[in-house]
């Protein structure tokens, strides 16, 4: 088998067993990345140089027998993540050149246990999307069709881990943007509960949905990274101050009795069949394997988009803010400095981020916030109910991570709202604050991944974790690899 | 509900072209149009929700700590003197 195919455990066993050579590993993704790279266009930034050092230091510590959880584990970390010393885009021509004086807590935490950088992934410009399109750069592409998209925002890492141009990645979730791209490209993502993660250094976006999560090739390796990934950090203040279980401990326990909600509102019109029948499929799956599926309702689901676009606009708004170009980043010449600014963000942001951050200044702006911004923060508190009741009589709530498989580069790029729309299953988990994972479940007839979205309660991430081991054990889907 | 673009642009110190005001224009009242939506629900007694978790202030030790040097902090800045940031004149 090529090496660049396995995933982290597999890895990490041939590693402490000193089968394989952590520089070995490295020579078959990045030979993997030369050779598809063109066509896949997952990345933003290689940094092979800095991850051979990083491998050599690995290997020593792999020597002594005494390796770390990561150590000599290459992986991918989305572009708006900073990264000391090396180039932090958010795919946005604004950060073009911006090289962050600072790491971030959540790979400072990867590169305590060992892990090897081997890029940074192509994202929604400021992860405003769900196509990749958004990318000030280019767009990336489905692994498993070349002609379609690989979601977004999180695309880059979700195709890399797809394609085998890395063995695991990071992502960000705001609305969807690491389940989402992870259900298009047949691999597993996870947004942990909002708090799990530190958000120190991932550039802002909408600071009260934002969460940092993975997306790997299994389940096993999901909960292996969230172990590393957890817990409190003192930098960001809005990190809970809760232990962290070893969330590998729950894998493999039997899912006997486990009430799964089905909401009745996830399953609608327009809702592509294959994806609805493979979900239905899953979930009888699940039921053969001692579940118990119960009918909720999530009632105010319909509100969610509507109320995630003015909540996540107007802080995006705000956040944005600061790109103003004078302390970094592209700075365009003006007459005075108001003009330096107007002419500094026009050619700097891309359209859809100055959609939203108009959108996000007219719902803040004077006479208007009450009809928007402090509506949705109401409706939102509706919609958080809605998710505390389902909880008082079911463990976990399953529903389709996506309404359809990946669709064509361009469909949608015409009208926003379509786009905004297809993040309708993931963007209520944001809202709600609570953790939601996508695994593969099936194919389309035109062999495209279909994704499973289960969701759990708040900081209960294990739960959702031992319910998609148990099914992802028991199907052949996470096996797929796309034949590029 | 009709927005202004020109308002709305200056606001968010975004210079927008008249051709790209009028796109945005009817792209964003459809979006608000859509938004509205949320005024089929009554919230009148509902508290609004700014954030999922209930944030505590964090609190520590006022000790002296580490923090990058002038120079880092000025390594990205698009113009700078030895010490501080350069921006057009503000004052006449």
């Amino acid at each position: 088998m090529e090496l660049y195919k396995l995933n982290i455990s597999e890895a990490r066993e041939l590693l402490d067993r000193k089968e394989l050579k952590a520089s070995d590993l490295l020579d078959s993704i990045y030979k993997r990345i030369d050779d598809i790279e063109d066509k896949v266009k997952a990345f933003v930034t290689l940094t092979k140089e800095k991850a051979y050092q990083m491998a050599e230091v690995s290997q020593r510590i792999i020597d002594t027998g005494k390796s770390f959880p990561l150590s000599g584990i290459p992986m991918a970390i989305k572009d708006n993540m900073c990264t000391k010393g090396i180039l932090t885009t958010c795919s946005s021509k604004i950060l073009a050149n911006f090289i962050p004086p600072y790491e971030s807590t959540v790979t400072s935490r990867l590169g305590d246990k060992g892990y090897i950088l081997l890029g940074k992934t192509n994202l929604d410009e400021f992860a405003m999307g769900s196509s990749t399109e958004n990318s000030g750069f280019f767009t990336t592409k489905n692994p498993w069709d070349l002609e379609r998209i690989p979601g977004g925002s999180s695309g880059g890492s979700a195709a890399a881990v797809a394609a085998g141009e890395c063995i695991a990645a990071l992502g960000s979730d705001t609305g969807g943007s690491i389940r989402q791209p992870a259900s298009l490209c047949g691999v597993v993502g996870l947004k942990p509960t909002y708090g799990r993660v530190s958000r120190y250094g991932l550039v802002a976006f909408a600071s009260s949905l934002d969460q940092i999560g993975t997306i790997t090739k299994n389940v096993k390796d999901s909960a292996i990274l969230m172990n590393v990934i957890s817990g409190n950090d003192p930098l960001d203040s809005t990190s809970a101050p809760l232990p962290v279980p070893d969330f590998t401990k729950v894998l493999g326990h039997e899912i006997k009795g486990i009430k799964i909600g089905i909401p009745k509102e996830y399953f609608i019109e327009g809702m592509d069949k294959e994806v609805e029948l493979s979900v239905k499929d899953a979930i009888k799956k699940l039921e053969s394997l001692g579940a118990v599926p119960v009918e909720i309702s999530l009632p105010h689901t319909e509100y969610a988009v509507a109320t995630y676009y003015v909540l996540a606009t107007s802080e995006a708004s705000s956040n944005l803010a600061r790109y103003d170009g004078v302390k970094y980043g592209f700075r365009a010449e003006g007459k005075d400095l108001m003009d330096m600014y107007m002419n500094t963000r026009a050619q700097g942001f891309g359209v859809e981020v100055k959609r939203r951050i108009m959108l996000g200044t007219f719902t803040l702006s004077s006479g208007y916030y009450d009809a928007y911004y402090k509506k949705a923060q109401q409706v939102r508190t509706l919609i958080k109910r809605d998710f505390d009741e389902a909880f008082k009589t079911v463990d976990v709530i399953v529903t389709p991570t996506s309404p359809t498989a990946a669709f064509k580069i361009g469909e949608k790029t015409e009208d926003p709202l379509q786009m905004y729309l297809s993040d309708i299953f993931t963007i209520s988990v944001n809202l709600a604050g609570v953790p939601g994972i996508s695994i593969p479940c099936g194919f389309t007839s035109n062999n495209l991944p279909i994704g499973l979205q289960l969701i759990g309660k708040h900081f209960d991430e294990e739960t959702i974790l031992k319910v998609s081991y148990a099914y992802e054990q028991s199907t052949e889907w996470h096996k797929r690899r796309p034949g590029i | 509900m009709k927005i202004s673009v020109e308002y709305i642009a200056k606001l968010a110190r975004l210079a927008v072209s008249g051709e790209e005001g009028e796109i945005f224009g009817s792209q964003l009242n459809s979006i608000l149009t859509y938004m509205e939506k949320l005024n089929e629900l009554d919230t009148k007694d509902i508290e609004p929700t700014s954030h999922v978790l209930s944030l505590n202030n964090v609190m520590r030790d006022d000790v002296l700590k580490k923090s990058i040097s002038g120079e880092d902090a000025l390594i990205n800045a698009p113009d700078h003197t030895d010490k501080f940031y350069r921006v057009p004149k503000i004052i006449e």
